[in-house]
């Protein structure tokens, strides 16, 4: 059914379709409008969820936890310092092996009090174990959204998923959104360890130093297995629905000569950078990563390659291009671009292409450093 | 029930936990899983019963355990609870945390659980410090003890978790002790058959925190309740019965200092601090006689 929404309401869409047993949220600016719509849905019956509006983001995702771990479905929502706050509670639900869902609506990190999009926030949470898919469409919030649970759930996953979508760039921007029969496209949940009063364990026990190295390979293992599965979900859902996603999305990267990298809307903001470039007889591509965790395989050999971070590392530099050099062992033209919601236009990206030095970084609008 | 032999012979503390010798919050848990029986879950956040139930692949304990972080356990309990009740489940869930991960940490967790009419029972054993991590001083600790971080003795007052619980208007809170194991069983009885939220808050005399000897830790609970250092009563939908233990301390307490002499955490105490506490508990007395005498 094709409608017109905004990011949220496509997260919030997914999510009522996806029916999880329980969704515990707090809100918070940009995210809100997905909790209240998820709220909405359940007041109105459409969605036979519990909805526990818990205290904090700490709590909605301890009350997560504490859902999951009884073998059904959780969903949850958050932003900023949302994700902060929930940190110790993101480590442990992965550590657990919860197949949490939550959206992530990417947000600055005070002070000051900037409410617009920054990716530093799920860029904190990058070595909890946790997968994070970053969309760049209404569409994609929705399709991500449904992928998410369908990959979490997985057996040979069992890992908690985060989609994250650039603050009112993507959340609150109002784009065409298809809706889909979902039929069995998410199989019914079954959590392996769920808790069995019938048979009891001890979750989460004291773990010695001669064990606790082996749940942390455990956890990359699935991590590891679950490339195959988003692979099969991504082929699935083409199949079923006709919307193709691979990790990346390319565009004109094939004869490219130079590749700009970057996540979420400024990825498609570079497609079309890449059509003005290709106009002035530049061989430009963009390739917009679409999963950060697992990190997939990038073929840039023999390209030079553009990083646009809206994010950054203190004292290391911007966090995507230094995990682009790390994988390619390439240089990049490092751009620090976007930072609390700052205005990236494609002739702005397009100038970053023009004035690339390989090898060297750049923040936008930082006079003394064009 | 009036005697002991009334209470289930199942044990769902197994032998061989971590527990120290004459550990009275391992006591009070026996028989808190008596009363709640096989068709529970407890939450257990950081404290001292995370260390008590054994190493993995162990577990001393019958039931399943979910261990989650210091101040996660209401807000654990709470998706938990909810699932179940979902499922269409009666388990039993039950917190069970200590008082820093009650009184500190987990606070607003709690509360945030008890306003959301969440089904479940809360239960605080209280040994008035850090125990766990070798006795810090936590908001539970009551004025003049010593603690690693108070070595000259505390010099604020306990917190009165039960004044804040039942702020939330509970359907169901007590106090309780293991040195009165049944009174102890039939509370959380009552507790597990309410529907919400219910609160129970256990002192827990500790023989290596509290510096007495492994053997009294019944004593020293007893000790409590005479003196009127604890209180056990109940409150039934807002209606306040207190024990007889605790009628017979109001009537005629022992000298505090019984209480306060067999604990080398009291050591060196000062006269003034003991006169403070002294005029609390005569003020709690009054306190709590006028609330049942209103109720």
């Amino acid at each position: 059914m094709k409608k017109i929404a905004t990011g949220n309401k496509a997260v919030a869409e997914a999510v009522k379709q996806a029916a999880p047993t329980v969704v515990a949220a707090y809100p918070i600016t940009p995210q809100t409008e997905i909790v209240e719509q998820v709220a909405e849905f359940v007041s109105s019956g459409e969605l036979k969820s519990r909805y526990i509006a818990v205290e904090s983001e700490h709590s909605a995702m301890a009350a997560c936890i504490g859902a999951s771990i009884t073998g059904i479905r959780t969903f949850t929502a958050t932003s900023s310092h949302g994700l902060l706050y929930m940190h110790e509670m993101t480590n442990w639900a992965a550590g657990a092996r919860l197949p949490i869902v939550m959206a992530n609506v990417n947000r600055s990190l005070g002070p000051g009090w900037n409410i617009w999009a920054e990716h530093t926030d799920a860029l904190q949470e990058r070595d909890t174990g946790w997968l994070q898919v970053y969309v760049s469409t209404v569409q994609e919030a929705y399709d991500a959204t449904l992928m998410a649970f369908r990959i979490a759930e997985h057996n040979d996953v069992l890992l908690p998923v985060m989609v994250n979508l650039d603050g009112f760039l993507l959340s609150h921007i109002m784009q065409p959104l298809d809706t889909v029969d979902l039929g069995d496209f998410i199989p019914p949940i079954h959590l392996p360890h769920a808790i069995d009063v019938k048979n009891p364990a001890g979750y989460g026990c004291l773990t010695g130093p001669d064990q606790q190295f082996r749940f942390r390979w455990d956890i990359e293992r699935s991590m590891r297995d679950s490339v195959k599965v988003i692979e099969e979900t991504q082929k699935e859902f083409a199949k079923r629905f006709g919307r193709k996603y691979g990790f990346t999305e390319d565009y004109q990267c094939s004869d490219a000569e130079v590749v700009i990298v970057a996540l979420g809307t400024l990825g498609k903001e570079a497609e079309v950078a890449v059509d003005l470039l290709r106009k002035e007889g530049i061989k430009a591509g963009s390739m917009r990563l679409r999963w950060l965790r697992p990190f997939p395989k990038l073929d840039l050999k023999g390209k030079q390659v553009v990083v646009i971070d809206r994010d950054y590392s203190f004292g290391r530099g911007g966090i995507l291009a230094t995990e682009i050099v790390a994988q390619t062992r390439e240089p990049v033209f490092s751009v620090i671009a976007g930072i609390g919601g700052q205005e990236v236009t494609y002739e702005d990206i397009a100038g970053f292409v023009r004035k690339r030095r390989i090898g060297e970084e750049f923040w936008f609008g930082v006079s003394g450093n064009v | 029930m009036d005697t002991i032999a009334e209470i289930p012979k199942e044990e769902f503390i197994l032998k061989c936990t971590s527990a120290c010798a004459g550990c009275s919050d391992s006591l009070s848990l026996r028989y808190v899983l008596k009363a709640a029986g096989p068709d529970t879950v407890l939450v257990v956040p950081a404290c001292c019963t995370s260390v008590i139930q054994g190493i993995y692949p162990n577990t001393a304990f019958n039931v399943p355990v979910y261990n989650i972080a210091f101040g996660a356990a209401a807000a654990c309990a709470s998706g938990m609870s909810n699932a179940f009740r979902a499922a269409g489940k009666k388990t039993n869930v039950i917190v069970y945390a200590g008082d820093g991960g009650t009184l500190d940490i987990g606070i607003q967790a709690m509360s945030g659980a008890f306003e959301r009419g969440t089904d479940f029972l809360y239960i605080c054993y209280d040994n008035e410090a850090y125990g766990n991590t070798g006795m810090q001083r936590s908001s539970g600790t009551p004025l003049g003890a010593r603690t690693t971080t108070t070595p000259a003795g505390k010099t604020d007052a306990k917190k009165d978790i039960d004044a804040i619980a039942a702020a939330h208007d509970l359907p169901y809170q007590a106090t309780a002790c293991a040195a009165y194991p049944q009174d102890l069983f039939k509370k959380v009885t009552k507790a597990l058959a309410v529907r919400g939220p219910s609160f129970i808050h256990i002192l827990a005399p500790c023989p290596p925190g509290w510096r007495y000897s492994t053997e009294r830790s019944v004593e020293m609970g007893k000790l409590a309740v005479k003196s009127g250092m604890w209180v056990l009563y109940e409150r039934e939908y807002g209606k306040l019965t207190i024990g007889p233990q605790s009628k017979a301390a109001m009537k005629k307490p022992i000298p505090l200092e019984d209480y306060l002499k067999p604990q080398g955490r009291f050591k060196g105490i000062d006269p003034k601090t003991v006169e403070i506490l002294k005029q609390r508990i005569a003020k709690n007395f009054a306190k709590l006689a006028a609330e049942e005498a209103s109720s």
